[in-house]
């Protein structure tokens, strides 16, 4: 038999001001199951909650319902208050009689009326209560942090410095992601590199971080705080243990007319390579699919150059499984090829580049070694046109976002450009100036009044090859769409930023969810911006929607924050309002029918399949079992299971069934 | 009192329209008191055999509401509540059950005033409809005819 406390809160005035406090309580104490009932001024002070747990003690009771605010306000005070005098959390439960009931009526019979029904709903939904425990789920202390660039570097880093252990996997050979092949920042015109390799190699050096360059994750399993990595080791054909990074068999390699991936193709590179001078860790990786030995079968250079003995043509790949707590995906972005505007020249016209590759030409480090030159011929540029917006808020191209960080690289491409070509002439085409952020508006009028770039509000229609030159045809708006032609000797287009080509496909291997254009989705796009929607993995950087540095590297430290966060406890302690799959004694075994509709419902992953097995070790039945550390109890699971099988807990079909019939039964 | 006063229950998820509601009652917004809002985590978890519970019980109109899509806790638990609505809505037509009496919106926990708004344009709907006995008559008399069969049985001896 029930025994069940009613308690009414006056809260001072705010609910007895137009609710008969006491003869809501004289009612409930009529109620069946109800034990004690009484009314306070104020509940949730401290002589209030002592009235609880007194009554709680004196009258044994095995139910508590609190008649007062919002549970979303005090339900963890109460809860608190009942575990202090032995009662179990979960079978206290809170009435609304203020936010739902006296702030929002009149004062007469009907409100009084109203907050009765509101107490008997609850009193018959907390009979129904069954003493829940909350869930632990143990911990294991070390991220995985996927990407090596600025995101990647910042949040290992921070992760590794707060004494937890990390393990980076970084595609390329080398860490440094985009923010390696810039050549200067805007707003400051600091030098990329400059502020990125001490990074990187405090990455290399961390006792924290066990760092895996020229690796992809492969497998993701588990659950928050018990994941399994399972992540290829790509065959570098050079034992790293060996090899010195002396360089000398990259000087020796006869394939030396590879595109270079870190010069955008503007610069080339041998089959043996590292990807610049400044990699992290600075020693070479084969290509297979260029090099000759591979390819033909003939060659060994490199083998006999090398002064170590680290060439080891016949290494595999390697795999290897890492216990996990957390994931910090980092993998940044892409941005789109020249070749997707047919009209500004189909990628056929070697002078027409996107930002990125203008950022190679700009850089110290690049092809040209800073100097600005054209692919074609070598000559400077004495005419350059930039066009922003090249695909981005174009719906028509299939990506009507703004790709964000395109107006300030281009100011400040514009910029470079004056401050290398004295006497030459830039002008800029764009749609909107979006400066938004610290020093940002400031830099954009500095190209435009120190450094006199032409900024034309107006799009570019097409651009062909003339005489050597590339005439750009566009429309100046602010003079009333007046036709504009100008002879270029070079073209930057600021392309947009996209998702990386295998985002999709990690994305599924991690199941966290992505938007339209690939980009990895947050959990909550205000509060919750660096959760995915898979509890302990986390996201920062481009990946999640391109940002530029300041917003990535603030980004990851938030996300490693989040980490850090999660690693402070070897437990995690959850709430046990999660969904269950009921399990009964043989032959039976649980209501469940193995139909799996729970699966496609649950936007977590959290559901698994069990075999229930006979002695000889046959499966009896495969039925549904909910994965504690994953399910977030939403339930979703439970209005879809077809044998009521699945239960949420603290909501169950017995308890929603109970409070409705007594809002209703007169 | 002469005019009929609808009983109405509310469906709601804890995360938006509950919270909405709270709103509602922090900024002292007045609405008519035949609403009785029952907690859910979520929409996606509101089983439509509870609506017909409701009706059956004596309810006379019923509110769903939950998160905004795309805005939902659990990511997608308002969608399935969405499409779950959409076909059970033609099951009840199909059955001869008064769809006009359940309202289904969506409710931010910043829309405390549109929370005010469903509720009294759904109180007069449904006072306008007058009072739904005829699925409860129908509950009554299957929930007679259910108890008949089993009070007819002959009681089945295990040996």
């Amino acid at each position: 038999m029930s025994k069940i406390g009613v308690f009414i809160c006056h809260c001072g005035e705010n609910i007895s001001a137009t609710v008969d406090c006491e003869k809501v309580a004289a009612e409930a104490g009529k109620m069946d199951g109800v034990e004690f009932a009484t009314d306070y001024k104020y509940m949730c002070s401290d002589p209030g909650q002592t009235l609880i747990k007194n009554a709680i003690k004196e009258k044994g009771l095995t139910g508590v319902v609190v008649g007062a605010c919002s549970p979303r306000m005090h339900e963890p005070t109460f809860r608190k208050a009942c575990a202090e005098a032995g009662l179990n959390p979960y079978l206290c439960e809170m009435s609304n009689l203020r936010e739902h009931c006296s702030w929002v009526h009149e004062k007469n019979e009907q409100t009084t009326e109203k907050a009765i029904d509101l107490v008997k709903m609850l009193v018959e939904k907390v009979k129904k209560n069954k003493p829940l425990n909350a869930i632990k789920v143990p911990i294991t202390k070390k991220a995985l942090v996927i990407g090596g660039g600025i995101a990647g570097i910042q949040a290992a880093l921070d992760i590794a410095n707060a004494g937890q252990q990390v393990i980076m996997v970084e595609k390329e050979p080398s860490i440094g992601g985009h923010m390696s092949q810039l050549s200067e920042t805007f707003p400051t015109l600091d030098c990329s590199q400059c502020i990125l390799t001490p990074r990187m190699v405090e990455v290399a050096q961390h006792p924290n971080i066990t760092l895996y360059t020229y690796a992809e994750l492969e497998h993701l399993d588990g659950f928050i705080g018990n994941f399994k990595a399972t992540i290829r080791l790509k065959a570098k054909s050079v034992d790293y243990k060996l090899c010195t990074g002396c360089g000398l068999c990259t000087t020796k390699c006869p394939s030396k007319k590879i595109p270079s991936e870190f010069n955008e193709g503007l610069g080339m590179r041998t089959a043996i390579y590292t990807p610049f001078p400044q990699a992290v860790p600075n020693k070479p990786v084969i290509d297979r699919a260029n090099c000759t030995y591979y390819q033909k079968g003939k060659c060994k250079v490199c083998e006999k150059v090398c002064p170590t003995g680290a060439i080891q043509y016949d290494l595999p790949d390697q795999f290897i499984t890492e216990d996990i707590g957390a994931v910090v995906i980092a993998t940044g972005f892409n941005v789109l090829k020249t070749d997707f505007f047919p009209e500004y020249g189909y990628g056929k016209y070697a002078d027409v580049l996107t930002g990125l590759q203008f950022e190679r030409l700009a850089s110290a480090s690049g092809p040209t070694l800073g100097e600005i030159r054209r692919p074609s011929d070598g000559k400077v540029p004495k005419k350059i046109v930039f066009i922003a917006c090249s695909g981005s808020r174009d719906p028509a191209k299939g990506i009507p976002y703004c790709s964000k960080i395109c107006c300030m690289y281009t100011a400040k491409h514009a910029m470079l450009y004056q401050h290398k070509v004295h006497d030459g002439e830039s002008y800029v085409f764009y749609m909107d100036i979006r400066a938004g952020g610290k020093n940002y508006e400031e830099f954009v009028r500095r190209a435009i009044e120190d450094d006199g770039v032409n900024y034309i509000r107006g799009r570019v229609a097409r651009i062909y090859e003339k005489d050597g030159k590339y005439i750009v045809k566009g429309a100046d708006t602010l003079l009333g769409s007046k036709p504009v032609e100008i002879e270029a000797d070079m073209v930057v287009l600021a392309t947009a930023g996209v998702s990386n080509p295998g985002a999709e496909e990690l994305a599924q291997k991690m199941h966290v969810s992505y938007d339209a254009y690939k980009f990895f989705a947050e959990a909550h796009p205000k509060l919750k911006p660096v959760e995915t929607n898979t509890a302990g993995i986390f996201l920062c950087g481009a990946c999640q929607a391109p940002k530029d540095i300041p917003e990535t590297v603030g980004m990851a430290s938030g996300a490693a924050a989040k980490v850090i966060g999660l690693f402070s406890n070897s437990e995690l302690t959850r709430e046990p309002l999660i969904a269950v799959v009921n399990r009964s004694a043989p032959p039976v075994f649980s209501t469940c029918v193995g139909c799996f509709m729970c699966q496609t419902a649950c936007p977590y992953n959290a559901i698994e399949r069990e075999e229930i097995k006979g002695r000889d070790g046959s499966v009896i039945k495969t039925v549904a079992k909910v994965n504690p550390g994953l399910c977030q109890g939403c339930g979703t699971c439970v209005a879809f299971c077809r044998s009521k099988a699945i239960d949420m807990q603290g909501f169950s079909n017995e308890q929603m069934f109970a409070e409705v019939m007594a809002l209703l039964n007169e | 009192m002469s005019e009929f006063e609808p009983k109405i229950v509310a469906f709601v998820c804890n995360w938006c329209t509950y919270a909405g509601a709270d709103l509602t009652g922090t900024s002292r917004i007045k609405y008519a008191s035949n609403v009785k809002i029952v907690r859910f985590p979520c929409t996606g978890r509101i089983d439509f055999m509870l609506l017909l519970k409701a009706f059956a019980e004596g309810a006379d109109g019923i509110i769903v509401s939950g998160c905004h899509p795309n805005d939902c806790h659990y990511t997608s638990g308002n969608f399935h509540a969405r499409r779950r609505w959409v076909i059970f809505r033609g099951l009840l037509n199909f059955m001869g059950i008064d769809v006009n009496r359940i309202q289904f919106s969506w409710v931010s926990a910043a829309e405390g005033a549109k929370w005010a708004d469903v509720v009294n344009s759904t109180v007069t709907a449904v006072r306008e409809l007058g009072p739904y006995t005829q699925y409860r008559k129908a509950a009554d008399y299957l929930a007679q005819q259910d108890q008949s069969i089993i009070d007819g049985q002959e009681a089945m001896i295990i040996k």
